[in-house]
């Protein structure tokens, strides 16, 4: 069974990561939301519509970038956007329009009338991208939409998403970069074998796997030895002549607090900052946790 | 209604543009479209100046002349099987179904637009093809086909594709990989091949008229071969299945899990499970009952249009002849139980002989090899009336003694091979195509074995004890 029990729901407005290693269903589960395959169980609606019994309306509102791009290469830009356009029954001006816009857009105007066969692999992935975005759906599912792609072009369609965002807009991104997911989600989905492990948002999952988050602080002048160990809600995780690092669950009241006794007490502070985690720690937590451990959702 | 095929058209343009930018499509359509035309414009000049000058018989110029027409149209067809074969596969392994399969096109859409850009192009080349001979012929030997004929000819080769083409997408929608649907191609090339021959027995031997039964009953084979690619059109399987594998073990699971049943007795298989596949051949089993007596009805008919001479069907001798009828029946395995083993064994064979053919004809086969002995009988009541004896007394006398036994065991053999071979047109949602052959096949074993085999033994005890007593008995007192 490729997915068991996936449950996620991505409101208009919201973008959600769907991260997980090779063959853990992703794809499958992408397959499932565009009515492509079919679920033993379950249910899925997608724009409002039931993936079983409204698949042609469910597959007229979805956008597809499939891990494979899946082009003609003996057709130009121009004539497979075209054709798209036409089976999502889009008129002749609609179609002209949007193919020019998108082709601009992506930095293919040039290019229109080359054979995509011809394509550079980056070229063929924004074609495949503009096909998804072609009729403007309101759902966006989008399997590695930056992969093979140089980092100038990652950049522009990592734009090119950040524009899509509307509030009526729901994109699923199914990534293997960690860095794009955090950038361009709201929330996050690992999913492993086939079941999500982990959900929530960024923050959240981060909390919730590595626990509260760890700040640093900075000294102008050496702290002598001197501990904070009167403050509540904070646990002293490293301490240097000038620095020291804690954690707190409520970095609101906490923070200020310690500003005020270090000021107090003489001694400026320099910086005062949250220690970067990232989302590879959260992903190789959930991932790497015992299996068949539910690791929450946030 | 249009707006339904809309989008097939465009499937279709879009295909038949990309086969127009591949030269390899392209030259082989060209050379068959303008040099083929030519060579065989040569030939058939060369044949009919050989005949004229030896002063030989016409007939067979004028019979190639034809032939020649038929050949000229079906080769360029012939590259729809191949455009056929790669449609779907090929897109499945060069990856590019996917997005097709995203978008909003219906199952059918999809097909219908597949299947007409195979077609199209060679179909087109065909009859420009046919254009070309026929403006050859014309000014090499100043011959022009009959009207009737060039329609025969022009429908014989738009049929011949439809028929390629929907075997061949059959293949394409349930193969993993371009090599094996080539390799399976041939399960549509041998059986075209045979067909042109044929066909070109029918054109030499100058009955185009029979030409028309070809074309009907290839329209009702490419009808069931496109019903049989809609129903079993999957994109789960399309996109999911990477290998050809035959898993023996899963088919005997399935095979054994729908033999089994629910039952968990012996008993309770006899008593619950053929009662539900008797139940499951409730519609297949009342056609079948109502193609045996068109079956009957058939052979009546064929009795009025091939009446037997007089005296050729005299029932008169039997009524005098009684003792030493019985005596003659007893010398040909009557009255014996070696003449049960062989009617017995003879009417399982024809089970068997149908059950195969009904396989690999939807069903179509297999019934009207079931229904032959029941035209025979329809044949010989209304030829039998010729001879003085009402039609239902005939039957009365050689049907209706082991005639109760041996019908509902024709009726239900008949019914599950139908099944058999109609599950591959019909659709079967969540399960594949088969995964549903081999729970038909399960209830044929089931029917054959458990219901019509005994009931086909009862009815050979009544055939050799009973009926010819029977038959001599009603026929000496009518």
């Amino acid at each position: 069974m490729a997915v068991d029990g996936v449950s996620i729901k991505v409101e208009a407005g919201q973008v959600l990561a769907l991260l997980g290693p090779n063959g853990a269903g992703k794809t499958t589960t992408v397959r499932m939301l565009t009515s492509v395959l079919r679920p033993t169980r379950g249910w899925a609606r997608v724009a409002g519509y039931d993936t079983i019994s409204q698949s042609p309306q469910v597959r007229a509102s979805v956008g597809v970038l499939t891990e494979q791009h899946g082009l003609y290469g003996r057709m130009n830009a121009v004539d497979y956007l075209d054709f798209f356009g036409q089976l999502y029954r889009m008129d002749a001006n609609a179609r002209r329009r949007q193919i020019e816009h998108l082709l601009e857009q992506f930095g293919l105007a040039e290019d229109r009338r080359r054979r995509i066969g011809e394509y550079s692999k980056g070229m063929r992935q924004k074609l495949a991208l503009a096909r998804a975005l072609l009729h403007d759906p309101p759902v966006l599912l989008l399997d590695e939409p930056t992969s093979a792609m140089d980092p100038e072009s990652a950049r522009l369609v990592r734009d090119a998403i950040r524009s899509l965002r509307s509030a009526s807009r729901a994109i699923i991104i199914c990534t293997h970069n960690l860095a794009e997911a955090e950038e361009l989600s709201d929330q996050i989905a690992i999913i492993r074998r086939g079941k999500i492990i982990a959900r929530g948002t960024t923050t959240g999952l981060k909390d919730l796997l590595l626990g509260a988050p760890e700040y640093e602080l900075r000294a102008a002048r050496p702290l002598d030895g001197w501990r904070p160990d009167a403050l509540e809600n904070f646990t002293l995780t490293a301490q240097g002549t000038d620095w020291l690092r804690y954690c707190t669950p409520q970095p609101a009241q906490v923070n200020p607090l310690l500003l005020k006794t270090l000021l107090e007490r003489g001694i400026p502070v320099t910086s005062l900052q949250e220690v970067p985690r990232s989302l590879e720690e959260v992903y190789l937590r959930a991932i790497n946790s015992p299996a068949g451990v539910e690791v929450g959702h946030a | 209604m249009l707006e339904r095929f809309r989008p097939a058209f465009i499937v279709t343009v879009r295909e038949v543009r990309d086969q127009f930018r591949d030269w390899r499509i392209v030259v082989p359509i060209f050379v068959l479209t303008i040099f083929f035309p030519f060579l065989m414009n040569f030939t058939a000049a060369q044949v009919v100046s050989f005949v004229q000058r030896y002063g030989g018989e016409m007939l067979i110029g004028e019979r190639l002349i034809p032939f020649l027409l038929m050949i000229v149209g079906f080769f360029p067809v012939t590259v729809s099987l191949v455009i056929a074969l790669e449609s779907f596969v090929g897109e499945s392994e060069r990856r590019s179904i996917e997005p097709l399969l995203s978008s909003p096109l219906t199952d059918f859409q999809l097909y219908l637009g597949k299947l007409l850009a195979s077609l199209v192009p060679p179909l087109v080349a065909s009859y420009l093809g046919v254009a070309v001979y026929l403006f050859g012929v014309w000014r090499n030997v100043g011959w022009t086909p009959p009207p009737v004929l060039l329609t025969q000819v022009i429908v014989l080769t738009a049929v011949q594709g439809v028929v390629m083409v929907s075997g061949a997408v059959v293949i394409s929608t349930q193969t993993t990989s371009v090599r094996a649907a080539n390799l399976l191609a041939s399960f549509v090339i041998i059986p075209m091949a045979l067909l042109m021959q044929g066909e070109s027995v029918l054109m030499f031997w100058g009955r185009y008229s029979l030409l028309w039964w070809v074309i009907v009953g290839q329209l009702v084979l490419a009808g069931l071969l496109i019903r049989t690619g809609i129903a079993h059109f999957n994109r789960e399987e399309l996109l999911g299945r990477e290998l050809d594998v035959l898993n023996l073990r899963w088919a005997w699971h399935v095979f054994w899990r729908a033999f089994a049943g629910e039952a968990r007795s012996l008993s309770a298989w006899l008593r619950y499970e053929i009662v539900r596949a008797l139940n499951r051949l409730a519609i297949p089993m009342a056609l079948m009952a109502l193609l045996l007596v068109a079956g009957v009805g058939i052979g009546i008919w064929q009795a009025n249009i091939y009446v037997l001479p007089p005296g050729a069907f005299d029932l008169q001798q039997l009524k005098e002849a009684d003792p030493v009828i019985l005596q003659q029946l007893q010398v040909f395995g009557f009255f014996s139980v070696q003449g049960v083993s062989y009617i017995w064994l003879h009417n399982l064979r024809a089970v068997a002989l149908a059950t195969l053919l009904g396989i690999f004809s939807f069903g179509v086969a297999g019934v009207l090899v079931l229904m032959a002995p029941l035209a025979l009988m329809g044949f010989l009541a209304q030829a039998s009336a010729g001879a003085g004896f009402p039609p239902f007394v005939f039957l009365a006398a050689f049907l209706l003694p082991h005639g109760f036994l041996e019908l509902p065991a024709i009726i239900v053999s008949g019914a599950a091979i139908l099944r058999l071979g109609a599950t591959l047109v019909t659709p079967s949602p969540g399960q594949t195509i088969g995964e549903a052959w081999l729970k038909a096949l399960a209830d044929w074993v089931k029917i054959v074995i458990l219901v019509a085999v005994p009931l086909f033994l009862g009815a050979a005890i009544l055939e050799v004890f009973v009926t010819p007593r029977t038959a001599l008995m009603l026929l000496a007192n009518f």
